[in-house]
This record gives structure tokens, C-alpha cells and sequence, in this order.
């Protein structure tokens, strides 16, 4: 019970550094989507610092497991996540979505130590996440794969010829977490394009569907994908319900949170919001107004 | 002489031959294996032949998470579906991140069997060509069609494989060996030169024999080699001949056509003619109705040939 206690006492330490970083790059270089990158903090920080047999000192280990961020323009937190975890130095954050970074807007395989697929264009992560499980199975290799895709993206098409592939292939190797935060970057997914019955949706795909309530939660991540462990002959998908901007009063529930600029003063009060210590803030104000 | 097989059988018999001594050589088939001739594959190596149905954006994800493995995945389907359906999927998961996916993209520009416009495919060649990392081959027949599938497997990086549908002519010599952004002359010639490639090259050649019986002596070279192309035979046969005309089973814009005029342009200029589909759609029929109604038998080659000459150098 104690060690659960300190535990989910770093995971939270984590999220809270994750949303930090992502606001202090957003500050540096002026923009940055904010909104869906809050809402898969927890989403990630249980992937990689419980779920994923990851070694970030050898980053391409053939038997590591993979993560594909299909919602590529989230990749903010996925970065913060990734220096935390020791793939590049902190220092690099401050050169986001600069021509020589190897943090652009979307993530980069390429250049990217932690990347396993590029993404940015919608619906088709999903699918090198297919091909990423379906290959492990035909090599005999043990390692899973996971994705987290976006609730505005399943209105793609081909997140659904993904989804009847990988229950084709049969693939208990693949978990896709669907961070459903209802919004799209124009407005309500159930008024952009409905997606409900979601659950029933992939369901009937041939998937096994996990429901989390509060997609922040950790203990609700952990045992969803615990449970994932356990299916035999389908694949998994978790609908996590969650809140885009998730951290930041201003930014929460807000469709205008999808992508944003924030001004100085924007940075000063979500850096208070994440309890950041003041005197850290006025460096990283100052930063932003010398970058400016 | 003509070839026993076509160039979508010799790319099945090929891949099934070099797939048995390599399992990392996979086949992703969207519906189309009976059609593209790649079901002896499917028959000799059921483990390697993976059938994704009529869904070819996921095909193309698929086949680029399965590279990231150490599979050499071949994804095929019509050219129309390989190319145009596909086009951000080639883009963003394939040539992006430049992974080792192999595209081919069978029955191409207008010799589609009957299928007609919606299933001709007179953009692929300028699609891919425009698309960064990506590779254009567009063999002539059997042989050339064996040398570059055993290339494709060697080469590692996306590549998209023009093969047609029927039987040609042997074109290539016995010993030919294909290299990338090499082209072949397989005629020589000193008054005029006429680059070519694919399915139509054996009109081309008929083309040649009508015009040196009328006195006019023509270099013929075969350009597979789409992008990158060979540039020094353009610039040479520019110098030496004075006069370049291309002849391609495609829209004659973004195509062979306009890569020779691009590098014409810039290195050598001279006088040019693109002879191919001229930004007009196709029609369903025969491929001698639709060589004839496009001007692309051997008698609308020379017809298109001799106006050139006649509008520019008399």
C-alpha cells in the first residue's frame, strides 16, 4: 500500500513536470497544441514509467515495445516525457519546431531518439501500429505496441480499416488508447462528426474495449492495461475519457485550447497554476521575453 | 521476339523466387493478387503473403510499420490505387521517414485490360516523382522487370514500381543488368532521339523502322530509370542529335516527358516533343483502340514525329 502511495506520489510529480514543459516550450517558441497534449499526460507517464519495456540508453533494442502517437500534434507532452525518461537532454526542449531541432511540430523517426513511427497526418499511425504488432507476431518476437489516438481522428476512414486489420490479424500484441476529450480543433466531436456509440463502435470491430472514466487517473490506466495483458486473440482498445487542456484552468474544455500562442503573462499563470516556484517562473518569463 | 510472359507475371515468379531465401520479403495484397498475377507467391509463401482487402491507406501504414521491423514489404495494387488513393499515406508514413516500401503499381496508363478512365492511371509517374525519397522505375519487359525486382529487394528505401500488364517484345538485352538512373540506348541514331519506357516502347521501335525508311535516323533509348534519370545520356543525345521527342503511356504533364524537358531546359536546350496522353482522360477498350484513338500506335507515333520535324526544322 505504501509503495502504491509513493508511487502514484512520482507519477503525479511527472505529469506535473510534463505540463511545465510543454507550457515552457509553448512559451519559447510561441506556439504549440496545447490542448490534446494536456489531456494524454497521465495516458503517457503510465505508459513509459510503468507499462513499456523501454531502454532509452539503447533506443532502437529490436525487443523493445513501441509507442506510436497517432494524434501526432500532441507530441509536446511525448517530448517532455521523453527527456524525463533520459532519451535527450532537457536543453533541448528550448529548440521545439526550430529548422535544425530534432523536435519538430510532429515527430520525426528519423531524428527523433524515442520515436518509433512519424506521424501528423490523422489516421495513419494507427495503421504503422498495425503493421508494427502484426510484424512482431510474424517474427515471434514478444514485444507489444501501443497507440494513442486522437477521438477527432477516429472520424478518418482509415483508423477503421486499421481497426478490422488488427482484429483480422488477430493482434493481443496492440493497445490503442483512445484520448477522447470531445473536442476537435473546430469544436464538439459530437457535433463535428458523432462518433457515439464509440465503445459499441470498436466492439463490433472485433476489438475488446476497455472504458476509463477518468483518463487521468493512474490506478484506472494501470488496470485497464493490465487487463489489456490478459486478452488473448483480439486487440484492445482503451476509450479514456479525458479533458483537453487538462491543468490549466483557462485551457480546459476550451476549443480554442487546440492550438495555441500564449503571452507572457498566459505562461506566468499557468506556471503558478503547475505550482512551479516563482523564482523558476521569472527565469522562464525571462527567457521568453529575450526569445521574443 | 516477343517475351512468354508479361511484366506483372515475371514481378510475381521474380519476388516468389527471391522471397523463398529471404522471409523477410513480404507480400501485402489489396484484393487485386488474381488480377496483378502474384497469386503463385500467395500459393508458395502463404506466411509471406498478407491480404489487407480493398483498404489501401492502411496497407501503405501497415507496410511502413512492418519495415520498421526489417521486412522488405511489397504493397500492390493497380497503379491507380498505388499511387493516387495512397498519395498522403505514400507521403507522410512511407517517404517521410523514408522507410524500405516497395509500391507497385500494376496495369498502368491506359492498358488497364477494359477497365477504362477510372481505372487508368495517367498520374502516378507524376505523383511519385514529385514525392522526396522516392524512387520511379518503370520497366520494359520481362527480363528488365526481373533485374529491377531483384534491385528493389537490395535497394533500401521507398520505390515505386511501374509494371505493366502485357506481354512486350524482349527489349533489353540477355546480359542487361538495370542500374539506378541509368538509362539504355537500344538503338543508335544521329538525326533525331526518341526516349521511351514501359508498355509502349514497342510501338516506339515500330515508330523507328517507318522513320529510317523515310531517311531519318533514330537513337532509341529506354529511360526505366524514371527518378532518378539519367541525365548525361539526355544532355549527350542533345548534343548529338539536336532533337528529343518522349513517347509515355501517361498524361504528357509531371511525367517521363517533363523530367527530360526539365533537365533539357536547364542543361541543354533544344527542341522537344512530348508524345504521350495530352491532359485529356481515357476511354475503355482494347490497348490497340486506345494506342489508335491517342495516337500512340506505331503510325501515330511517326505521324506526331514527322509534324515536329515538319513545324520546326524544315
Amino acid at each position: 500500500m505504501n509503495n502504491e502511495i509513493i508511487k502514484k506520489e512520482k507519477l503525479e510529480e511527472i505529469a506535473r513536470q510534463t505540463r511545465i514543459k510543454v507550457v515552457q516550450m509553448i512559451g519559447k517558441s510561441g506556439f504549440g497544441h496545447i490542448g490534446g497534449s494536456m489531456s494524454i499526460v497521465e495516458l503517457l507517464t503510465v505508459l513509459y514509467f510503468c507499462e513499456m519495456n523501454i531502454d532509452p540508453k539503447n533506443f532502437q533494442w529490436e525487443d523493445r515495445d513501441r509507442f506510436v502517437l497517432s494524434k501526432g500534434h500532441s507530441c509536446l507532452s511525448l517530448y517532455a516525457i521523453l527527456t524525463q525518461k533520459g532519451y535527450f537532454s532537457e536543453e533541448i526542449l528550448s529548440t521545439l519546431d526550430t529548422v535544425d531541432s530534432i523536435l519538430q511540430c510532429h515527430p520525426d523517426m528519423k531524428i527523433c531518439p524515442g520515436i518509433d513511427m512519424s506521424t501528423g497526418a490523422l489516421g495513419q499511425g494507427i495503421s504503422a501500429a498495425v503493421g508494427i504488432a502484426l510484424g512482431a507476431k510474424l517474427k515471434g518476437k514478444n514485444f507489444r505496441t501501443y497507440s494513442i489516438v486522437g477521438d477527432g481522428e477516429s472520424a478518418e476512414g482509415q483508423v477503421w480499416e486499421a481497426a478490422m486489420c488488427a482484429s483480422k490479424f488477430k493482434l493481443d500484441n496492440l493497445v490503442a488508447i483512445i484520448d477522447y476529450n470531445k473536442l476537435t480543433l473546430s469544436g464538439k466531436t459530437c457535433e463535428v462528426m458523432p462518433l457515439e456509440p464509440f465503445c459499441d463502435k470498436w466492439d463490433s470491430f472485433g476489438w475488446h474495449v476497455i472504458q476509463i472514466e477518468d483518463g487521468h487517473s493512474f490506478t484506472q490506466i494501470i488496470d485497464a492495461l493490465n487487463e489489456a495483458k490478459n486478452v488473448k486473440k483480439k486487440p484492445t482498445a482503451i476509450i479514456a475519457h479525458t479533458i483537453k487542456g487538462r491543468g490549466i484552468s483557462f485551457y480546459e474544455n476550451q476549443v480554442k485550447s487546440h492550438a495555441v500562442t500564449m503571452t507572457v503573462e498566459q505562461v506566468e499563470r499557468a506556471l503558478q497554476e503547475l505550482h512551479y516556484p516563482q523564482n523558476e517562473i521569472e527565469v522562464t518569463l525571462t527567457q521568453m521575453k529575450e526569445g521574443n | 521476339m516477343l517475351d512468354k510472359i508479361a511484366p506483372r507475371v515475371a514481378l510475381g515468379n521474380t519476388l516468389t523466387k527471391l522471397a523463398k531465401k529471404d522471409s523477410n520479403i513480404l507480400v501485402l495484397d489489396a484484393d487485386l493478387a488474381s488480377s496483378i498475377k502474384i497469386e503463385g507467391f500467395k500459393k508458395a509463401l502463404p506466411k509471406q503473403f498478407l491480404e489487407m482487402g480493398i483498404a489501401e491507406q492502411n496497407m501503405i501504414g501497415v507496410a511502413a510499420g512492418l519495415s520498421t521491423l526489417g521486412f522488405i514489404p511489397f504493397v500492390s495494387s493497380f497503379a491507380v490505387f498505388a499511387s493516387r488513393r495512397v498519395c498522403d499515406q505514400v507521403v507522410t508514413s512511407v517517404a517521410y521517414p523514408n522507410l524500405n516500401v516497395k509500391i507497385i503499381g500494376a496495369y498502368v496508363g491506359l492498358f488497364v485490360g477494359m477497365n477504362g478512365a477510372t481505372h487508368q492511371s495517367l498520374e502516378d509517374v507524376a505523383i511519385m516523382r514529385s514525392i522526396p525519397n522516392m524512387v520511379v522505375v518503370e520497366p520494359v519487359d520481362e527480363l528488365e522487370t526481373e533485374e529491377v525486382v531483384k534491385f528493389a529487394v537490395n535497394y533500401n528505401g521507398p520505390m515505386y514500381l511501374r509494371i505493366g500488364r502485357d506481354v512486350m517484345f524482349s527489349i533489353v538485352s540477355s546480359d542487361y543488368k538495370f542500374q539506378l538512373g541509368k538509362s539504355v540506348t537500344i538503338k543508335d541514331g544521329s538525326d533525331i532521339t526518341i526516349i521511351s519506357c514501359g508498355a509502349i516502347f514497342d510501338e516506339v521501335l515500330s515508330a523507328a523502322l517507318l522513320l529510317e525508311k523515310e531517311g531519318i535516323s533514330a537513337r532509341i533509348i529506354n529511360m526505366s530509370s524514371i527518378k532518378p534519370i539519367d541525365e548525361d545520356a539526355i544532355i549527350k543525345a542533345a548534343k548529338e542529335t539536336c532533337k528529343i521527342v518522349t513517347v509515355e503511356n501517361h498524361n504528357i504533364i509531371g511525367g517521363l516527358g517533363s523530367a527530360v524537358a526539365e533537365v533539357l531546359s536547364e542543361k541543354y536546350p533544344v527542341k522537344l516533343k512530348r508524345i504521350g496522353i495530352g491532359d485529356i482522360f481515357g476511354k475503355s477498350g482494347t490497348n490497340k483502340e486506345m494506342k489508335k484513338k491517342f495516337k500512340l500506335d506505331a503510325s501515330g507515333i511517326l505521324e506526331q514525329i514527322r509534324d515536329f520535324l515538319k513545324n520546326n526544322f524544315n
